[in-house]
């Protein structure tokens, strides 16, 4: 009993298992390699953040989680088990009874993924009508519910309304009640908040991680802005060049990094403390070129803490002090070896990939 | 004196600094007023269609009115003849025609009559044709622009051919084809059937590409694939996603078929491919009255006017359609 209860029990908890998931597209110049060989494993009612700055992946793999991709010119490997059932190689008709009823998407910008010629109302109880066999009185009923739910004020006028006559806020809300009409188990927010004003995005984030914990669903948060997963996700999952670098809890992320690109997206982020017209840091440089990536650690040439190791030889997902902790650096942030590389680096009067 | 002038500058400096200070405010409230007023003013020269736009919806409403009412309207019977009015008319040689306004053609038929059954007959043939053109060429512009590749390159070529050869040429040759079954002595399809059927085959072409170019840009927005990620199946997503979006574009450039058609009729008239020329219809009217264009140019005049008006009047209905359906986009 007690030596097949740890074997079972994970695997059964686990909604979602993806196992070297790799999607790469067929271009003129190559082969992109946008998503390649990510591992994760989410659970019911948790929260996994995926950051990452732009063309790091993470939008291709959500998209590849949901089977959303092209058919052509794409190429899709790796094992996606969603709730006990192998999805990764799933055709969009195997797909359509997971789409809205298991597995739900909220879009990044709100102005376009709503149909403007089509009332909210209408929006929501379209998707609900799908996949529940409910009346239409029901249906609407079910939807004014929801926009409650996502804290729309005044949802009986809204349902009548179309959508360019609400604010960015309050579309985004109405997208998440539409992705909830069905009460999926998994829900995809592929970055929620970018679209969004400053001023509602931690609202639009508080509605997600409320209708979250009331529903236990599984949440996976896409964004490139670490402060949105900061005290939202449970785990994290840093992605760059198509590559997982560094995975952690949220705690052990934020306070024991090793990845020297999570330390530099943090730095990148303004803090309120410094004073007026503080520089702020950037990372220099752009992300690889994904048709022909490096041969070694492919943020190598953006790194301070570069030696000539990371160039040639690309490190592995290595496991840290802390379990559940994985990165992949050969120098990595707070170790000795790390320290030394940058004060090498620095005596050298490199800035950046050793250079 | 010079002293008086020194001391008096400031004073009247001061006056004009407060006469200054003055004005901004009051150019202020005026501001404030124009801007309150300003955005009425626009939204009302917004929703106001103005008269160019009210005069055609008039002149359709005038004329479709009396195609429909034409069996019960106390006009002629517009196969009826009345010698003494042939060739009598406004601008003829032989004078007007005392009780009958439009006067008469050369075999003394009642010009106004045949205008008004004439005009039932065009719009009956150019509406049913382009709704074929409609309906038939917005299927294929749907699924060519939702489903892209290879069946949008099918439906794109087969769309193209079509659009190569001369409409005019391609509905003479069809019209020709429908009207004369082959082994049957002057069987075929009734010349009114064949008309329609020509010029709907004529339209597919241009609705299906306008559709395919419409669809192709709105299947590409977000929603449509959020509506994927719902669950939606591609018809309903095509029914209800695209097409909605899709349809004020395909209803606009369907008013200018009918105003297409109506002269493709007149056309067909012409070269003798229309129907018969005892049913009026405005392109035979033409067609009849061109050998004496100098002595009686009323009989031309009369139903070229008309088409002229028509054809404007949809015109300038497919703008109010395509401005009215813009309101909802840039609603902000």
């Amino acid at each position: 009993m007690s030596a097949e209860s740890p074997s079972t029990v994970p695997s059964s908890t686990a909604l979602l298992e993806v196992t070297d998931v790799a999607t790469w597209f067929d271009t003129d110049r190559g082969l992109v390699h946008a998503v390649d060989g990510v591992s994760f494993t989410l659970e019911r009612g948790r929260t996994l953040g995926i950051v990452g700055e732009s063309g790091s992946g993470k939008t291709v793999l959500s998209r590849s989680i949901m089977g959303l991709l092209p058919k052509k010119g794409v190429v899709r490997q790796g094992s996606i088990m969603f709730d006990g059932a192998e999805i990764g190689s799933a055709s969009p008709k195997e797909m359509r009874k997971y789409w809205g009823a298991s597995m739900a998407m909220v879009f990044q910008d709100p102005m376009t993924a709503l149909n403007p010629v089509m009332k909210i109302g209408k929006q929501i109880t379209e998707s609900i009508t799908t996949h529940l066999d409910v009346t239409r009185s029901f249906a609407r009923e079910l939807a004014v519910s929801l926009l409650e739910s996502v804290r729309v004020p005044d949802p009986e006028r809204r349902m009548d309304e179309y959508p360019h006559q609400l604010s960015g806020g309050l579309r985004q809300r109405v997208c998440i009640a539409v992705a909830l009409a069905c009460g999926p188990q998994l829900l995809l927010a592929d970055e929620p908040t970018t679209a969004l004003d400053v001023t509602v995005q931690a609202q639009v984030l508080d509605v997600l991680e409320a209708q979250q914990r009331e529903r236990f669903m599984a949440l996976l948060l896409v964004t490139h802005d670490l402060g949105v997963v900061a005290g939202r996700a449970d785990e994290v999952l840093v992605m760059y060049a198509g590559q997982v670098v560094e995975k952690a809890s949220t705690a052990t992320l934020f306070s024991d990094m090793k990845m020297p690109y999570t330390e530099a997206l943090l730095h990148s982020i303004p803090k309120i403390a410094e004073p007026s017209h503080t520089r702020l840091t950037a990372i220099p440089g752009r992300p690889p070129d994904l048709v022909d990536p490096p041969t070694g650690c492919r943020f190598a040439a953006r790194c301070v803490y570069a030696q000539d190791r990371c160039r040639e030889e690309q490190p592995p997902l290595r496991p840290g002090v802390v379990p559940g902790h994985e990165f992949r650096c050969w120098f990595p942030v707070g170790t000795p070896e790390g320290a030394e590389a940058l004060a090498r680096n620095q005596a050298a009067g490199a800035v950046a990939g050793g250079k | 004196m010079p002293d008086e002038s020194m001391t008096g500058d400031p004073m009247r400096g001061l006056v004009g600094e407060a006469v200054g200070r003055g004005t901004p405010v009051d150019a202020g409230t005026i501001d404030m007023a124009a801007v309150e007023t300003g955005p009425e003013v626009r939204r009302r020269k917004k929703k106001g269609l103005g008269v160019a736009a009210w005069l055609s919806i008039g002149w359709i409403v005038l004329v479709v009115g009396l195609a429909i009412l034409a069996p019960v309207l106390p006009i002629d019977d517009p196969r009826a003849i009345t010698t003494d009015i042939a060739r009598r008319g406004p601008l003829a040689d032989a004078g007007t025609a005392p009780g009958h306004l439009l006067g008469g053609d050369f075999n003394g038929r009642d010009m106004l009559s045949r205008l008004i059954w004439g005009g039932r007959t065009t719009l009956v043939v150019a509406t049913l044709a382009v709704i074929i053109g409609f309906v038939l060429g917005g299927i294929l512009g749907l699924i060519g622009g939702y489903f892209r590749g290879k069946v949008d390159v099918v439906v794109s070529l087969v769309l193209d051919v079509f659009l190569a050869i001369p409409a005019v040429i391609l509905a003479l040759a069809l019209v020709t084809i429908l009207r004369t079954q082959p082994g049957t002595k002057g069987g075929g399809l009734d010349p009114e059937v064949a008309l329609i059927l020509a010029l709907g085959f004529v339209s597919i072409p241009v609705l299906g590409r306008i559709t395919r170019a419409s669809t192709l840009s709105w299947s590409q927005r977000e929603f449509v694939l959020a509506a994927r990620a719902q669950g939606a199946k591609h018809r309903r997503i095509i029914s209800r996603e695209v097409l909605p979006n899709v349809l004020p574009a395909m209803l606009s450039i369907a008013l200018l078929g009918i105003a297409v058609a109506i002269v493709a009729e007149g056309t067909l008239a012409i070269l003798g491919a229309s129907v018969e020329t005892d049913t009026p219809t405005w392109g035979n009217m033409i067609a009849i009255g061109r050998t004496a264009l100098q002595r009686a140019p009323h009989v031309v005049f009369e139903p070229a006017l008309c088409i002229f008006f028509t054809v404007l009047a949809l015109n300038m209905l497919g703008d109010v359609v395509r401005s009215k359906f813009d309101v909802r986009e840039g609603g902000l």
